[in-house]
């Protein structure tokens, strides 16, 4: 912690870039005091546990590095999650009478998580759009909407999906190919994607110009609203992912799904390195901060050595830390 | 009653006709505060006191009941007062969300000569409540250990999944332990997974990494049981060890009646709580029934040879 590598740093030429590699440096301190709390830290079965269980943040939070990077945000992702895996859960015990409980009704579960979540991207980015509303406010009202909806939905309990389908749909969260599970892999495919679109295509190119400078981006004939909403519909589908490994997990939602995974997934950008009032998007930084995130919780749970009424504290001072890392750095050059 | 009664009808004689029909029966307005539903067990709450309020009005065809859900306690507070000036209520039935801050709300409403009824969290002051309605939960850790203890014969190493930091929780937790304290059973770890069961999941899943042996787990709670089941089962472990939650949630209960080995046993702590407190303030308001002043519940331990007259399957919980 009391490193005098900054010293280095600082200089304009010298050493490396902290804004780009903080997020990763924190990242390796972090598994470094992992292994020095517990050494089951690095067994194969807790780091696939890990990164299995950042997928859906990890997955989201890849959509909101667009949002965030297009200057705006999105509050309703949790919620979002949750009515969709909802609705996907009743969508597939009602269709198991003529579908059976194989595949079939699993890809219709599948096709109406996805429907859903794209809808209500594209609804949270026509209203920011052409509704001219701030993203905060219009992703604020949805939030207390998807989640009063599945809670209503679920008539204040737990919607479980029906034990048959679940037993077909299981493989896709406990699965995988090669030790890694499938969540894990679609996790990199995602990010790998975005990191792509994010860097070598226009589309990217055009989110950050609107969230360093929306009137310069409009005057360049940026079609502003255009790429917003698709910026919107993009995190709507990211959404959409993480629910379809979501739930087979548990094969259940309820009014606390995804509570509060909105923040973590913004937590999560913003310890990658992507500044809130966006312009300037990092994947694979919101990649490493997601799992950041999953790992202090870990780690905490791997210990027996702090009162667990301090785990909100370490993560808050841990969260903060590996920010100011890379903003004292960048702040310097 | 008759002179009350009398007085109210020479009021209105003079504004209305009409209620003169009604007149040879009195009205009885019964207000329901509840917490809304945000996780499970309220969500059981919430569809008892929904039943409840059904069969009573069925019944007493003079009573009339106004269930509100607040989804935090300063909601709650203006729940109250919107009953006693908007509906007029008689009686008061809260469970509230808080001790503390609910407490002088609660005395207002009091203060105006209605009846109350108090479920589950006890107020600061009990001097308040008409009557006190409540699961036990010293009682419940204490069972929830006993049987425990009795399972493992005396000694073993467990792990402990807490709720939400609340007197409740500590409640449970601190009689649990004091109950152990004499066996050479060892709590291996101990963590909040805040009665939910993604967290119930995942806090699992770290002790499964943590501790190569564990013979039980004290889940507390049925919701995160449900997330434990899961990790465990994941890490092919179901042999090694026996998982107990509380609450009574059907899900559960179903298990234990089918012989489930990974959950051989749960205790009650049932949200139907509420409509028995309902229910024993109706009767008393509309029959004038006499009443003790407390009804505690029992934390009823379900094994499979009881476990079928606690199933419901109807229910959301």
């Amino acid at each position: 912690m009391q490193s005098s590598a900054p010293d280095t740093a600082r200089r304009p030429s010298a050493g490396l870039d902290l804004k780009v590699y903080g997020p990763f440096l924190a990242l390796a301190a972090l598994i470094l005091l992992g292994v020095l709390v517990n050494p089951v830290f690095l067994s194969p079965g807790n780091i696939i546990n890990v990164l299995t269980r950042t997928a859906f943040i990890g997955i989201i939070a890849v959509g909101m590095t667009f949002v965030i990077t297009t200057g705006n945000i999105d509050l309703s992702v949790g919620s979002m999650a949750a009515f969709a895996a909802g609705v996907a859960i009743v969508a597939m015990n009602a269709l198991a009478g003529p579908l059976g409980s194989g595949w079939a009704v699993v890809l219709a579960g599948v096709a109406v998580a996805l429907a859903f979540s794209l809808a209500a991207g594209f609804l949270n980015g026509i209203l920011v759009t052409k509704g001219r509303i701030e993203a905060f406010i219009v992703t604020l009202g949805t939030m207390g909407i998807f989640r009063s909806l599945v809670t209503y939905l679920a008539d204040g309990g737990t919607l479980t999906l029906d034990s048959t389908i679940r037993a077909t749909y299981r493989p896709v969260y406990y699965g995988g190919l090669f030790g890694i599970s499938y969540p894990i892999l679609l996790f990199f495919a995602v990010a790998a994607v975005g990191a792509l679109i994010m860097y070598r295509t226009p589309f990217g190119r055009y989110c950050a110009a609107i969230g360093s400078n929306e009137d310069v981006a409009r005057y360049s004939a940026i079609k502003v609203d255009r790429v917003k909403l698709l910026a919107f519909v993009f995190q709507g589908l990211c959404v959409a992912l993480a629910v379809i490994v979501y739930v087979p997990r548990l094969g259940s939602a309820s009014a606390t799904t995804g509570l509060l995974w909105e923040l973590e997934a913004i937590a999560a950008v913003i310890i990658g390195g992507t500044m809130l009032k966006g312009g300037h998007g990092r994947v694979w930084g919101t990649v490493a901060g997601a799992v950041i995130l999953t790992l202090i919780d870990n780690i905490l749970n791997l210990t027996g050595a702090i009162s667990v009424y301090l785990n909100g504290a370490i993560q808050g001072v841990i969260i903060i830390v590996a920010v100011l890392l890379q903003r004292s750095g960048a702040s310097r050059r | 009653m008759k002179r009350r009664l009398g007085v109210i009808s020479a009021a209105m004689a003079g504004l209305l006709l009409a209620p003169a029909v009604g007149v040879a029966q009195e009205t009885v307005k019964m207000g329901v505060s509840i917490p809304a539903a945000t996780h499970g067990w309220t969500g059981g709450l919430n569809w008892h006191a929904q039943q409840a309020e059904k069969e009573l009005e069925e019944r007493y065809p003079t009573l009339d009941v106004v269930l509100v859900s607040a989804s935090d306690a300063a909601r709650q507070a203006n729940d109250l007062e919107d009953l006693v000036s908007i509906h007029n209520i008689d009686a008061l039935v809260i469970l509230p969300f808080e001790s503390a801050p609910l407490t002088d709300p609660v005395r207002q409403v009091k203060d105006q000569g209605k009846f109350v009824t108090v479920v589950d969290r006890g107020l600061t002051d009990p001097g308040i409540q008409d009557l006190y309605v409540a699961g036990n939960n010293p009682e419940m850790g204490q069972v929830s250990a006993r049987y425990i203890e009795e399972k493992l014969g005396g000694e073993g190493k467990i792990v402990v999944l807490r709720g939400i930091p609340t007197v409740i929780d500590n409640q449970r937790v601190d009689a649990f332990m004091k109950e152990i304290e004499d066996s050479n059973i060892e709590v291996l770890g101990m963590e909040y997974a805040n009665w939910n069961r993604d967290d119930g999941f995942r806090v699992m899943q770290d002790f499964l990494a943590r501790f190569p042996e564990i013979d039980a787990v004290w889940a507390q709670d049925d919701d995160i049981a449900l997330g434990v089941i899961e990790a465990v089962q994941q890490a092919g472990r179901e042999d090694e060890m026996f998982i107990l939650g509380g609450a009574g949630m059907k899900d559960i209960i179903r298990r234990v009646m089918d012989d489930d080995k990974l959950v051989p046993a749960d205790v009650l702590y049932p949200p139907a709580m509420i409509a028995e407190a309902m229910e024993i303030t109706a009767r008393h308001l509309v029959e004038g029934e006499p009443i003790e002043k407390e009804y505690i519940l029992e934390a009823t331990l379900v094994t499979p040879e009881n476990a079928e007259q606690y199933y419901y399957p109807d229910s959301p919980f």
